[in-house]
């Protein structure tokens, strides 16, 4: 394959997938549409775990805290204007991100996995147990956001294929907008404090912020995934912001290869197409119900004997290794 | 131990206002020093009461035995570690206790005795990051990082102070240790500093890669205050302008070479009867 | 609030924090010592208090149940260790996590296919069953009591095994070098595999004596988990003595925290590990 090619790759595959509303069933297309939220998500998690080099176990909040935000937003039986509802649910989770990482930042390896948790947890609990989001039950968002310019509507969310573009727009918007910061002084600077923290404060760099500004972009992105999947769901309850979430999502980044952000999209394809397998009565029977022991095994197949993930296997297999680096 | 065992300075004098090694010594005031400066690890008192001088132009080395405290003294200025009592001061002011990145920022950089760089990345990659980080431009996001013209001069330029620039495109992993070095150097420099804290850049360098070395701490001897540690005596007494023995944590003499060689102390403590000083 | 009643809580908290304690000290003691972090942790807790209430049902005796359930947990243990985290010491967090979030997976399956999804209940044993009056109309279980007395006991027993036996010693010193201790001719991976095996029955045994306290649910390993974290965290890596702190600091704010202030009760533990975060990050007794 020439490096065109592959340059073109992308964009292609957003081309074939803008297509498929055309031939794909609604099931399909709900299935496509919660893959594409998730490959937002998983970037997302990707920008800290492969590229600052910080395991955050808790970022199942930030998502949920946008489906939330959109939830607590919107008037009961009304729709909502996605103009708005769209980068106020956004700005919540990046605020949100930012008081947090001041003070999970402050910690190392086990104990930054653990702390990211613990106020995942905190967020949970506090839509789990107080009245503010409608406890255990949730909230239910009875009608899609609007997008209107004036008194017409521009797009009806209420529609699929819409609702599916939509989805595929922002997934190819936050991998180009990813791709820009991955490439530019800010995105190299997280990369070499990825590879060596010390070396980088001896040399200058200002770790902290650096750091700062890559958690509360992560915890932006992942608001974005979060006000998609509330919007595609039609509710929110704290399961979204589960740590059920925060370990699926982190199995994708690795899944897929982390470190690369195609290898987040294609883990979330992965684990996504693996799930509705395994859980799949026609195929598994009674098995099917528990799912989870099967996804459960292949999980720790995958940490022990696939830590480079899909991304990894293929270039295990495609290319041979290079000691001369490419430019990117 | 007689003097007759000292081996002669081992370079001719330069002259100018570097001074040349052994013979004199640049004066006016130092661009760092250190006053009582202090360092306990619980119990143990790593380094006790330095007070030491660095001028631009001027190479001081800091030799002593393993465990004396050269290390730690390289991380206290540096602000790897903050002293427990006494002054860094810099151009005047007292840094002590400042972070490493603000130090690094105000012109004082480092090398490490291990060596400390990004070995996934390229060579270029090493010294373009480091020359990043004096950009006030640096934070923009969208901005492609190669696209700085003055970033990329200045990574360049370091390569080729350090004799890589043939290796640019080369991942840091794959080098020889001793081009590990040079570009734990050539990083140091794309910083810009105007003080090199350079700890034992010829550690498990062969004799060439050492000469190489050698010439390339005096060529940066002009336009920097460097502070040097090293076990090569043959290097120490090619470079030094001024050398600071330290023994326990404690400076145990402090001078020119020729005033450090005939200190009776240095040749008790230190020197004493070994065949250090021997060519 | 009246003396009795405060007396109650402080008793209530006491023995919630001793108990966070049992499940805590092996999680801690597996951070400091292996470098892992275990997400399973929690699913032990759930594993002893649903053995606990099988084993009790079969044998009719929670004692019964739990002479037999702690060999089976620490037999668990050891075979975890030998056949998966043996292979995670030298690994990156990263996939500590992801092999130990599989894990949880399989354990809540396992639960679900062998013992159902329902919620149960198990007897306080007969013996002591009973109360001890405070007033007219107060009383405090003496179960209760004996638990806090067992995991004072459990905790006394681990601190003389740490600070004072020859195996506390080879602990202490795997913890802070490995290669030495490998050197003198200490057998490390056997060292490893008792100290695995001892959190997990730790914390199964944990999850054993709570049993009859509160119900036995399927999500009961996560949320006892996520405390122990917050637990680890204020109390510092690695540290029992930290673990034990930071423990009774939990137990006591969050029983307190239930009583006077119900509406926050929940984010108490939070407030007071983000207070830490920003005064000691290391955690109250941790290295820094």
């Amino acid at each position: 394959m020439t490096a065109r090619l592959i340059k073109f790759l992308p964009w292609l595959a957003v081309g074939l997938l803008a297509l498929f509303p055309l031939v794909g069933s609604t099931f399909y297309m709900q299935l496509l549409t919660k893959v594409l939220i998730m490959a937002i998500f998983a970037m997302s998690l990707d920008l800290l775990v492969g590229y600052t080099g910080l395991v955050s176990f808790g970022h199942a909040a930030y998502f949920g805290l946008a489906g939330y935000a959109l939830a607590l937003m919107a008037p009961k039986y009304e729709t909502v204007s996605l103009w708005w509802s769209f980068p106020a649910s956004i700005a919540v989770c990046a605020l949100f991100a930012l008081i947090t990482g001041m003070l999970v930042l402050r910690t190392r390896g086990i104990y930054f996995i653990m702390v990211t948790l613990a106020f995942a947890q905190m967020l949970f609990f506090i839509f789990h147990d107080t009245k503010i989001g409608g406890g255990s039950d949730g909230i239910y968002i009875y009608a899609k956001p609007t997008m209107k310019l004036g008194e017409m509507e521009l797009v009806n969310l209420e529609k699929l294929e819409n609702f599916y573009w939509l989805a595929l727009l922002s997934m190819a918007a936050t991998y180009l907008l990813l791709h820009r910061v991955l490439g530019s002084s800010f995105g190299r600077a997280l990369q070499g404090i990825k590879v060596n923290e010390h070396r980088m404060r001896a040399l200058g760099f200002p770790v902290f912020r650096y750091q700062l500004a890559s958690f509360t972009l992560s915890g932006a992105l992942a608001g974005i995934a979060g006000y998609l999947a509330a919007v595609q769901y039609g509710f929110v309850n704290p399961e979204i912001l589960s740590w059920h979430q925060s370990g699926a999502v982190l199995m994708m980044v690795i899944l897929g290869g982390m470190g690369s952000l195609y290898g987040a999209v294609i883990g979330s394809f992965a684990f996504i197409l693996l799930q509705e397998a395994l859980s799949n009565q026609a195929w598994f029977g009674a098995w099917a119900k528990h799912w989870q022991l099967a996804m459960g095994i292949l999980i720790m197949l995958v940490a022990l004997y696939l830590p480079q993930g899909l991304a990894g296997l293929m270039q295990r297999f495609g290319r041979k290794p290079v000691t001369e680096a490419a430019d990117e | 131990m007689s003097d007759k065992s000292l081996p002669p300075s081992p370079l001719p004098a330069e002259g100018g206002d570097v001074g040349s090694p052994g013979s004199q010594v640049v004066t006016g005031a130092p661009i760092l020093s250190t006053r009582g400066l202090t360092k306990r690890f619980g119990g143990l008192v790593a380094v006790s009461d330095v007070s030491l001088d660095l001028h631009v132009g001027e190479i001081h080395v800091v030799i002593g035995p393993n465990g004396a405290g050269k290390s730690t003294l390289t991380n206290l200025l540096s602000g790897d570690l903050p002293p427990t009592t006494g002054e860094v001061l810099f151009e005047g002011r007292n840094i002590a206790g400042c972070s490493s990145d603000q130090i690094s920022r105000m012109g004082i950089g480092r090398s490490y005795q291990k060596t400390n760089i990004f070995l996934p990345f390229t060579v270029f990659e090493n010294c373009r990051l480091a020359a990043q980080s004096r950009t006030p431009h640096a934070l923009r996001v969208f901005h492609r990082a190669e696209g700085y013209g003055e970033v990329n001069r200045l990574a360049e330029e370091a390569m080729t102070s350090a004799g890589l620039d043939h290796r640019a495109r080369r991942v840091a992993a794959t080098l020889s240790h001793g081009e590990q070095r040079q570009l734990e150097i050539a990083m140091c420099l794309a910083t810009q500093p105007r003080v090199l804290l350079l700890d034992e850049p010829l550690a498990g360098m062969g004799p060439h890669e050492s000469q190489r070395m050698v010439e390339l701490i005096k060529m940066l001897s002009a336009g920097h205050a460097i502070m040097l540690i090293e076990h090569d005596m043959d290097a120490v007494f090619a470079l030094a302008h001024r050398l600071t023995v330290m023994v326990n944590g404690e400076v145990l003499e402090s001078g020119t070479p020729d005033q450090v060689r005939s200190s009776p102390a240095v040749q008790l403590a230190y020197l004493g009867g070994e065949e250090l000083l021997h060519d | 609030m009246d003396f009795a009643f405060f007396l109650i809580q402080l008793l209530n908290g006491l023995q919630y924090g001793l108990l966070l304690f049992l499940v805590a000290s092996g999680l801690t003691l597996v951070f400091g010592i292996m470098g892992i972090i275990n997400l399973a942790h929690g699913s032990f807790y759930m594993v002893g208090a649903y053995l606990a209430w099988s084993l009790s049902s079969m044998t009719g005796s929670l004692t019964a149940a739990i002479l037999l359930a702690v060999p089976l947990t620490v037999i668990l243990g050891m075979g975890l260790e030998r056949l998966l985290f043996r292979h995670l010491y030298q690994r990156d967090h990263l996939y500590q996590v992801l092999l130990t979030y599989g894990l949880i997976l399989v354990f809540e399956e396992l639960r679900s296919i062998i013992w159902g999804d329902d919620v149960h209940g198990v007897a306080v044993p007969a013996l002591l069953n009973a109360s001890i009056p405070l007033t007219e109309n107060l009383s405090y279980p003496v179960y209760r009591l004996a638990i806090s007395g067992v995991c004072l006991l459990l905790a006394a027993a681990l601190y003389f095994l740490i600070q004072k036996t020859r195996l506390g010693m080879m602990i202490r010193a795997g913890a802070s070098n490995r290669d030495m201790v490998q050197s003198l001719g200490i057998d490390i991976k056997l060292i490893y595999t008792l100290v695995f095996a001892l959190g997990v029955a730790l914390a199964a045994f944990a999850g054993m004596i709570n049993a009859p306290l509160s119900s036995v649910t399927p999500n009961m390993g996560s949320q006892v988990l996520i405390i122990c974290f917050v637990v680890v965290v204020i109390g510092g890596i690695g540290s029992v003595k930290g673990a034990m702190a930071a423990s009774l600091m939990i137990g006591l704010a969050e029983t307190f925290g239930q009583v006077l202030v119900p509406e926050v009760a929940g984010m108490i533990v939070y407030v007071l590990m983000a207070i830490v975060l920003v005064w000691r990050p290391e955690g109250l007794f941790g290295r820094t």
